[in-house]
């Protein structure tokens, strides 16, 4: 027996100085660490929990992963060169990363003049993987129509004719605005109604917002308000009666980055998408939950799911294509299944989007703390576009 | 909307104007003595927000506890600001007046790290106002008390500033210094301790306004920015340096938005109107039509005695540069050409950054050094450039001819901003500037289908032949060196020459018979166009373009490469450029709290350089030769 453990002993030791040994594989990522330090912090923790856990098993072909980090400074410009330096200088073999939209559609685009593998974790544009869509470019999170899509059932169920739409005025307000709109139409017959109310990201005037829609006296509302904006939505709105009899459907309300500054005030029975991550029991989600919290004594947020999951991917992918050669890993990440904490994704090889899903529930507090409720998963492939309607907008390669 | 309802979207409007107003005041408090345009401003009022949080924590949440930890708020970032003046500006008040706004800049750069350290990313959401959580009833309609008690701070403290400026000691001498701070100085007033102590009074009132507003709105990292230009804005739609102006410019402001929301989308002649959207620019458009009517803001006055006794460098005989220099910079050139085979691509990809801000900074010095006319909103004319360049290359337009483009689209737009902008001046002139740059920003962040939005443009790729980086950087060496020759050039023509005169002495300038106001739209218009070229660089070294290219960040870069640089000097914006961008790459890979690093490294090279890296050099040669 001891013999046996002896030589299992020197295996591992042997594995792991080759391991060690041999050449990294650098993974490029590149994020507006500054910008968003709410959401991309726990996404780093979880970038950096995957490497530790995919090094300790010997790494990727043997070798181990690198993660080098930068700073896009949130914008294109700079995201732009910071890829560049990756590239160049790091010799990376791919790149991943970006949150915004505007970052990351030109992250996309550098990676396709360059020629180089560009796995987008965070931004939520639809058009990074359709209208703008390229060979080059992957996307992990479900996109802004997708969310919006697993929120309408609830919408749909709910009956009501005429609905408030509040929304941060850029990119994905307007889309999640739009898709919520063309859904709802399809959907439920009978005279629907909407009136809108844009308002500047971050900077929302909450007193006036809420009462012009109290003027409204819409039925029901639809928000894709997130971070301070829905903060200071959510308070106003509970003081002057808005939600009263008056239910709210809102975007990412759910995420633990939005939810938990909240507290004891989180708006109880919204419909939000989000990341219960208390509560869930699937054996993958408590493996990472597990791990998360003994390495970092800390629970994870949703940019940790999406951190770990884009490393798990990318680490994937080359494993799949015994390769770090770009064409390869393309070949390889179309059709590729991944397991993450929320379950096995694919990512889709007619537009390179995951079926990453997201959580669907209602909120209430515990506590003193919010949480949802009735929530289950909604798998992003259950959420998609028509094939054909993809292949129609997004560019032939 | 109805009667009553655009009567609680009026309150509602007020009790927002109240802690702008609080801000704002002491914004023009400060500026009104000092001259200082403190950047750093929004990250007092955001320390505020943050210390009362903690301090309720501490303090517990009873109605004593509640609004001591909002006074102590205030007073911590008092005592913040009165520190930021003893340490940092009081050393550099003989410097040119914008440096200083670097100075703040760096120290807004490192405020927000250390809170970002101190207290985490997470927003934090304080409890509501002990003795104000409930709503009261306002003819039907519902109005919260805090809201209705921040109706009632706002004219407070304006009574309470009016009693300490008009009938105090210290109020006489800041109002005197206010009118002539020279003046004052000559009398035997201690500059430094009254300074402080308006420093430490601005500082609190904008701790105050932060503090008050954590019942409204979570503790976050951005409230610094999103605060500041705001209260900028109202500052100078009042008049600057005069306090009930900005109580009257807070209230038109946080009214007209209270009642944009409140319009909502509104049919007009068979369009449909959002006003929801003016948001976004609402205070920019205000202040915009403010000045163009009044130039000196709302109840402002123009300064009494137009300072005629220039900036000691500018009093230096101006030689053009020699045949030395122009063999000088022709061997740098050939030099610099030879960088492909020192370097590697990526110090390709950084020295065309570099070019690229150097001449957005050289066209900013011209304007600034030569003319004398400063601009907080100069990214508009790079965003023109930038954005009609990637424009006309997606409709087929060649990749060479859309550079060429850029200056044009660039031009037109300085053309028509310059004319309003040059009937102003001194700061005037600055915020109107930014007021233009604010509304260009809004109307290319909106317009998805031309601009495509806020997201950008994409695919501004240059033709094979420049594609590969090393082709690109020699064709951006050669239109960048042509264009900064060109510059020189004109700063010493007879144009350059007249423009300097109108800088220095408007009054003799005229006298002289020169159109000081038509030499100085024409600098502004061919700043404008340099700067319009730097943007269509600019876009095909990133292949794409997004709003952040005209966004106030932009044209701050610009001001500290130019003041980093050297406002008079040469190579001024070359070496600001240079610096700049190479502490921005090396410390935001090197560090993790790179910006407050950055900060920092600001700061140094102000206090080390008070006339810039470039100004620093050429005194450095001075004392050789001598």
């Amino acid at each position: 027996m001891n013999r046996f453990l002896a030589t299992v002993a020197l295996a591992v030791v042997a594995l792991a100085a080759t391991a060690a040994s041999a050449q990294p594989i650098k993974l490029g990522e590149l994020n507006s660490y500054k910008t968003f330090p709410a959401f991309l912090e726990p996404y780093k923790k979880g970038m950096e929990l995957a490497v530790e856990e995919i090094n300790r098993g010997g790494g990727v072909l043997g070798r181990p992963l690198e993660l080098l980090t930068r700073d896009d400074n949130g914008n294109a410009g700079d995201a732009v060169r910071v890829a560049e330096e990756l590239l160049a200088r790091e010799k990376v073999d791919l790149l991943m990363g970006t949150f915004s939209s505007a970052v990351g559609l030109a992250v996309a685009d550098l990676a396709k003049q360059r020629h180089v593998l560009f796995l987008a974790a965070e931004p939520l544009t639809d058009k990074i993987v359709w209208e703008s869509g390229n060979k080059y470019t992957f996307r992990l999170r479900p996109s802004t129509y997708m969310q919006t899509a697993m929120l309408v059932p609830d919408a749909v169920r709910l009956n009501k004719k005429r609905w408030a739409i509040v929304y941060p005025n850029y990119e994905y307000g307007t889309a999640a605005t739009a898709a919520f709109k063309q859904l709802m139409i399809a959907r439920q017959t009978g005279g629907l109604e909407f009136v809108e109310i844009a308002v500047p990201l971050g900077k929302i005037d909450a007193g006036p917002v809420v009462q012009a829609l109290l003027d409204t006296k819409p039925d029901a509302i639809f928000s894709s308000l997130f971070a301070g904006d829905l903060a200071k939505f959510v308070r106003e709105g509970e003081l002057r009666g808005l939600f009263r009899d008056r239910p709210v459907v809102n975007l990412l309300a759910g995420e633990p980055e939005y939810l938990d500054p909240l507290k004891d005030e989180a708006p109880a029975g919204w419909y939000v998408t989000g990341y219960p991550w208390s509560a869930i029991a699937t054996p993958a989600h408590k493996r990472f939950l597990d791990a998360y919290q003994a390495k970092y004594k800390d629970n994870p947020r949703q940019g940790s799911v999406v951190g770990y999951s884009a490393v798990m991917s990318a680490a994937a992918a080359i494993r799949k294509a015994q390769s770090t050669q770009t064409e390869k890993l393309i070949a390889a990440m179309r059709g590729l299944a991944v397991d993450t904490p929320f379950g096995r994704i694919t990512y889709r090889a007619l537009d390179h989007q995951s079926t990453m899903g997201a959580y669907v529930g209602r909120l209430a507090v515990k506590d003193g703390k919010g949480v949802m409720v009735d929530w289950k998963y909604a798998d992003g492939a259950d959420y998609l576009p028509s094939d054909d309607w993809v292949r129609a907008h997004r560019p032939a390669e | 909307m109805t009667i009553s309802t655009l009567f609680i979207q009026l309150l509602n409007g007020l009790a927002g104007a109240s802690s702008l107003f609080l801000v704002a005041a002491g914004l023009s408090l400060i500026f009104g003595v000092t001259r200082i345009v403190n950047f750093a401003h929004g990250s007092l009022y955001m320390l505020g927000a943050y210390i009362a949080y903690s301090a309720i924590g501490r303090l517990g949440t009873t109605i004593s506890g509640y609004w001591l930890a909002v006074l102590a708020a205030a007073l911590a970032a008092g005592a913040i600001g009165a520190l930021i003046e003893m340490l940092l500006l009081r050393r550099i008040y003989h410097a040119p007046e914008l440096l200083q706004l670097i100075a703040t800049f760096g120290v807004v750069l490192i405020v927000e790290d250390m809170t970002l350290a101190v207290w985490g990313p997470e927003d934090l959401l304080g409890p509501r106002a002990s003795g104000f959580k409930g709503a009261i009833d306002v003819a039907g309609q519902v109005l919260p008390q805090y809201d209705a008690l921040l109706i009632g701070i706002g004219p407070l403290v304006l009574l309470a500033l009016w009693w300490l400026t008009k009938r105090t000691r210290w109020g006489m001498l800041v109002r005197a210094a206010t009118e002539n701070r020279v003046m004052v100085q000559a009398l035997g007033v201690n500059q430094a301790w009254l300074f402080t102590s308006v420093f430490f009074l601005g500082a609190l009132l904008a701790g105050l306004a932060g503090a008050l507003q954590l019942p409204r709105e979570s503790a976050n990292l951005g409230m610094d920015l999103s605060i500041i230009a705001e209260a900028f804005v109202v500052t100078v739609v009042g008049g600057l340096g005069s306090i009930p102006g900005a109580f009257i410019a807070a209230l038109v402001i946080g009214l007209t938005r209270s009642v944009c929301i409140g319009l909502g989308q509104v049919e007009l002649g068979g369009v449909v109107v959002a006003f929801p959207k003016l948001t976004l620019v609402a205070e920019f458009v205000v202040m915009a039509v403010v000045l163009a009517l009044k130039p000196y803001g709302l109840l402002g006055s123009a300064p009494a005695a137009p300072p005629t006794t220039p900036v000691a460098e500018h009093r230096a005989l101006v030689r053009p540069p020699g045949r030395r220099s122009l063999t000088a910079a022709l061997a740098a050139i050939a030099l610099a050409a030879l960088l492909p085979w020192i370097g590697d691509v990526y110090d390709l990809v950084l020295a065309i950054d570099v070019l690229v801000f150097a001449l957005f900074a050289a066209s900013l010095q011209f304007m600034l050094g030569v003319g004398g006319l400063a601009s907080f909103g100069h990214a508009a004319y790079f965003g023109l450039g930038a954005y009609a360049a990637a424009l006309a290359v997606r409709h087929g337009v060649r990749m060479e001819a859309s550079v060429g483009l850029a200056p044009v689209a660039a031009l037109a737009g300085a053309l028509i901003f310059g004319w309003f902008c040059v009937r102003l001046s001194g700061v005037y002139l600055a915020m109107l500037t930014l007021a233009f740059a604010q509304i260009v920003w809004s109307i290319v962040f909106q317009w998805d289908s031309v601009t495509g939005g806020s997201n950008g443009l994409i695919g501004a790729w240059p033709p094979a032949w420049l594609a590969d980086n090393q082709a690109y950087f020699h064709f951006t060496l050669g239109v960048v060196a042509a264009a900064l020759i060109a510059i020189v050039w004109i700063a010493h023509t007879p144009f350059g020459y007249a423009l300097r005169a109108g800088r220095d002495s408007a009054l003799r300038a005229e006298a002289s018979g020169i159109d000081v106001r038509a030499t100085q739209w024409m600098a502004f218009a061919i700043a404008g166009a340099f700067a319009g070229l730097a943007g269509g660089l600019y876009a095909f070294s990133k292949g794409s373009i997004s709003p952040e290219t005209l966004a106030i960040p932009r044209s701050v870069d610009a001001l500290v490469m130019v003041l980093l640089g050297g406002l008079n000097a040469l190579a001024g914006p070359l070496l600001g450029a240079a610096a700049f961008v190479g502490l921005q790459d090396f410390l935001s890979r090197a560090t993790e709290y790179w910006r407050a690093d950055l900060g920092v490294a600001i700061l140094m090279l102000v206090l080390v350089f008070p006339m810039g890296i470039g100004g620093g050099v050429q005194w450095l040669l001075a004392r050789i030769r001598r």
